[in-house]
């Protein structure tokens, strides 16, 4: 993966730079000892590492202003981060920037149940959202499988979906306003706690954005009533294609599950050799979950259950307690370390339409011969939000390269039967030279034009998402 | 000019110095008066795909609404935005289309629930102000693919590009739908009612308060919409009435239409605010003497006030107190009131430098938006 070279000119800067952060922040949230600087030199992609030249972690908006007008004054590129969890390298540094952390301002600013909407300060986490509002039995809806750690901020950023999202929406669906600092240390109010926009939807395109248009420091989330129960239920197929008409069918049906989730026979075995869930050992397996009261839980399952019957399922398992509920839900939680049990993994986020799905995973264990790499799809199936893992050993020279080649491959194919390149973790700078197989270079063009608008000198997180080629005259400006 | 491709308008607007003003239907004259030719995008139409199982749809952007409704009817499908027919309102003719829908991004009553047009919307095709061929966006459900201008361009009203195809989310038709009903409450004691509602687990898909009248929808399952009809009324709906099926449905159409205001005299307005703020405008409204009437939606959050056009410029300063936005969706335009909610210095920067991107000779319906 090629980052462009760290400008000389702006390294030079550093004492100066220094000097001044240290004018509007506090001692301990200017960080520029080369030692210390090493702590944010990747996120989640460890594959790539770069220690910026300080990272700062202001606590208000109107520090993260300050910040963003010296560095605009100044002309050094700045990354924004939010908890680091980003799996296509969406806050990786370069080493001439500033890593511009939000994790200190994480205070919930404003809570109101009549209106259904919380105003948090985005450092904070995103299952501690649910957790400021969960007492009085709300929960903000989504849950991308990292929610534990990562900050509403890189979920903005991401626009970040979950295992959920067939029912809620992703956060850009979630999402009535923000507080926006612009990289000249402008601050805008865009939406609130109304809904929709009454001029050009600017909220809609600085969610998604990642990090490049500007730095969010407050939001506005929708929150929603907790439903009053939830059970999934587990079917076995002895084939990809029939899971994936199954699938098909359940969501034709009307019912509308809140997840339907995907395993196919590589990751079945991992994961019960890891976790023990007790899963079938079949070609493909779902997990359909649906909430509401016991009757109506009972009334959609029984729905859904017959449609599956119809499909000659090698295993139905229905569940009766909340033992049962999380027995069936272990294998799928436990996927990603079962498979990270076995070896080094990377994992893909492209999307398809639901239909593509069988052939899809034909192809994929077709090239995973031809690679000599292992692959587990684990996946949303109900949104057609493929995650395949691909298994490689990164002390062996060469196979790193190998399955990103892989990876590459398997990408292009979703685009090609109609799909995208990712449905929720981002660009970054992981998929930044696939996005000419998706995009003619006139459809980025017009993106990049966005952040000529927002950020004309460039200099919000440089090197992610446009390919270097196309962006180059820009970034040159 | 009228084009049948998307090559053939592309062209047309590389060729052309304006301005235009496009138009699908031509059931939305909204927005502030406009020269220029017409671009009539009528010859663009029919369904592209549409694919059940997948709940996509894909058409072109003179498609009818009526014509793209009666396509998903056939399996069971609908937008389920719910998009609102003007013509009774506006007093116009003619057939609404999906570009049209999109391009001013309408959603009806079931938005409190299921979300807007824009957040069905999954892929768009257009052409921009210098005639190049443009997409964002596709036609799957999770998409993360580089910056999302399919929300930018849903709500531009033509300003930035000319759709050509659009791609939706759909979903399938509810077995039931109920609504439960009461009248005599006040704005203030309907809004709270819902609310209550919407904070309660039962999954709303429409709360509106108008004419007296107090109503809140459920749909799904006939056995699930039976026992959260139940609970709510054994608890903050009390003493509501319980209607169905096509009684139900002629409640929300009014709501969706606003059909009360289409016989009535005057100016009207759409605003979005807060939704414990609906009620609370129109009680500012009333304190600076302003005689309207209101039509609350979205459990108060849309408001669609009846106003004299004399009135007009207090409108906006009541809203102040609050924060939202209102346009002026019938009515004449008149000095300092602009049809749509002026912005901030800031934010009215980043919207025209997007304009001149998007479209640098400013040739698409230049002014509608002010």
């Amino acid at each position: 993966m090629e980052m462009p070279k760290p400008d000389l000119a702006v390294l030079a800067k550093k004492p100066q730079l220094v000097k001044r952060l240290l004018q509007v922040l506090p001692a301990d949230a200017v960080i520029h000892d080369d030692a210390e600087t090493r702590a944010y030199e990747c996120d989640a992609l460890t594959a790539y590492k770069c220690p910026p030249m300080c990272a700062v972690l202001p606590s208000s908006t109107q520090e993260v202003s300050d910040v963003l007008r010296i560095c605009h004054e100044m002309g050094v590129p700045v990354v924004p981060r939010g908890s680091g969890t980003s799996l296509a390298g969406g806050a990786l540094p370069t080493a001439d920037s500033v890593i511009l952390g939000v994790a200190r301002m994480n205070a919930v600013l404003e809570t109101d149940y009549d209106n259904r909407f919380v105003r948090v300060q985005t450092g904070r986490t995103n299952l501690s959202v649910t957790g400021a509002v969960e007492q009085d039995d709300f929960f903000y809806a989504p849950d991308p499988s990292s929610q534990l750690a990562c900050a509403i901020a890189g979920n903005i950023a991401m626009n970040s979906g979950g295992a959920h999202c067939l029912k809620y929406g992703v956060t850009t669906n979630n999402l009535l306003g923000v507080t926006l600092v612009m990289m000249d240390g402008t601050v805008v109010e865009i939406g609130g706690a109304h809904l929709d926009s009454g001029g050009l939807d600017l909220l809609g395109v600085i969610c998604g954005s990642e990090g490049q248009l500007g730095v969010v420091t407050e939001a506005t989330l929708r929150i929603l009533r907790k439903p009053e129960g939830a059970r999934p239920v587990l079917m076995g197929f002895d084939s990809n294609e029939v899971a994936g008409q199954c699938v098909s069918d359940i969501i034709k049906a009307g019912v509308l599950p809140v997840a339907i989730e995907f395993m196919d026979r590589p990751c079945i075995r991992a994961t019960e050799a890891f976790a023990k869930a007790g899963y079938p050992d079949c070609e493909a397996l779902l997990i359909v979950e649906v909430e509401g009261s016991d009757a109506e839980i009972k009334e959609q399952l029984d729905l859904i259950l017959e449609i599956a019957r119809s499909h000659n399922p090698v295993e139905l398992r229905e569940s009766t307690s909340a033992e049962e509920s999380a027995k069936i839900w272990l294998g799928r939680k436990s996927a990603f370390g079962a498979m990270g049990q076995i070896n080094d993994y990377m994992c893909l986020d492209g999307t398809i339409p639901v239909s593509q799905l069988p052939f899809v995973l034909r192809r994929i264990g077709e090239m995973s011969k031809e690679y000599g790499l292992d692959v587990g799809n684990v996946f949303h199936a109900g949104d057609g939000n493929m995650h395949p893992l691909i298994l490689f050993n990164a002390n062996k020279p060469g196979d790193l390269e190998l399955c990103e080649a892989f990876g590459a491959d398997i990408l292009r194919l979703c685009v090609e039967v109609g799909g995208c390149l990712t449905g929720e973790h981002g660009v970054g700078i992981e998929k930044r030279d696939l996005m000419v197989s998706q995009f003619e270079p006139d459809d980025l063009d017009i993106q990049m034009a966005v952040k000529d608008v927002f950020d004309p000198k460039w200099l919000l997180n440089p090197a992610k998402v446009f390919p270097l080629e196309a962006s180059r005259l820009r970034r040159a400006g | 000019m009228k084009p049948q491709t998307e090559a053939e308008l592309a062209e047309m607007v590389a060729g052309t110095n304006g301005p235009l003003r496009v138009r699908g239907g031509g059931t939305r004259p909204i927005g502030a008066p406009m020269a220029g030719e017409v671009l009539d995008m009528s010859g663009m139409s029919g369904v592209v795909l549409h694919e059940p199982g997948a709940l996509t749809l894909v058409v072109k952007a003179g498609t009818p609404v009526a014509e793209v409704e009666r396509v998903l009817a056939a399996e069971g499908q609908r937008l389920p935005f719910e998009p609102m027919d003007h013509r009774a309102l506006l007093g116009s003719d003619g057939e609404p289309t999906m570009g049209g829908v999109v391009a001013a991004n309408v959603s009806g009553p079931r938005r409190v629930q299921v979300g807007a047009c824009r957040d069905f919307l999954l892929g768009v095709r257009f052409v921009d102000g210098t005639g190049r061929v443009l997409k964002n966006g596709g036609r799957v459900m999770k998409n993360v693919t580089g910056y999302d201008l399919v929300k930018l361009m849903a709500g531009s009203w033509g300003t930035l590009g000319v759709m050509t195809e659009l791609s939706f989310k759909v979903l399938a038709v509810p077995q039931a739908e109920a609504t439960l009903v009461k009248r005599g409450a006040s704005a203030a004691e309907g809004v709270a009612l819902l609310s209550e509602a919407l904070g309660a687990p039962y999954d709303v898909s429409g709360a509106a308060h108008l004419e007296g009248r107090t109503q809140v929808r459920l749909e799904g399952l006939a056995g699930s919409v039976a026992y959260r009809v139940d609970q709510l009324r054994k608890g903050c709906l009390a003493g509501f009435d319980v209607v169905e099926g096509a009684e139900s449905q002629a409640l929300w159409q009014e709501v969706r239409d606003v059909t009360p205001f289409a016989e009535a005299e005057g100016d009207v307005w759409r605003v979005s605010v807060k939704p414990s703020d609906g009620p609370k405008l129109s009680e500012a409204l009333d304190a600076a003497g302003v005689r309207h009437r209101a039509i609350y939606d979205w459990g108060g959050g849309l408001v669609w006030l009846l106003v004299q056009p004399g009135d007009a410029t207090a409108i906006r300063p009541a809203l102040a107190a609050f924060g939202g936005h209102a346009t002026l969706i019938r009515g004449r335009a008149q000095a300092g009131v602009p049809v749509f909610q002026p912005e901030l210095a800031p934010v009215a920067a980043i919207s025209s430098g997007l304009r001149a991107k998007f479209d640098p000779r400013g040739i698409f319906n230049p002014g509608l938006m002010g």
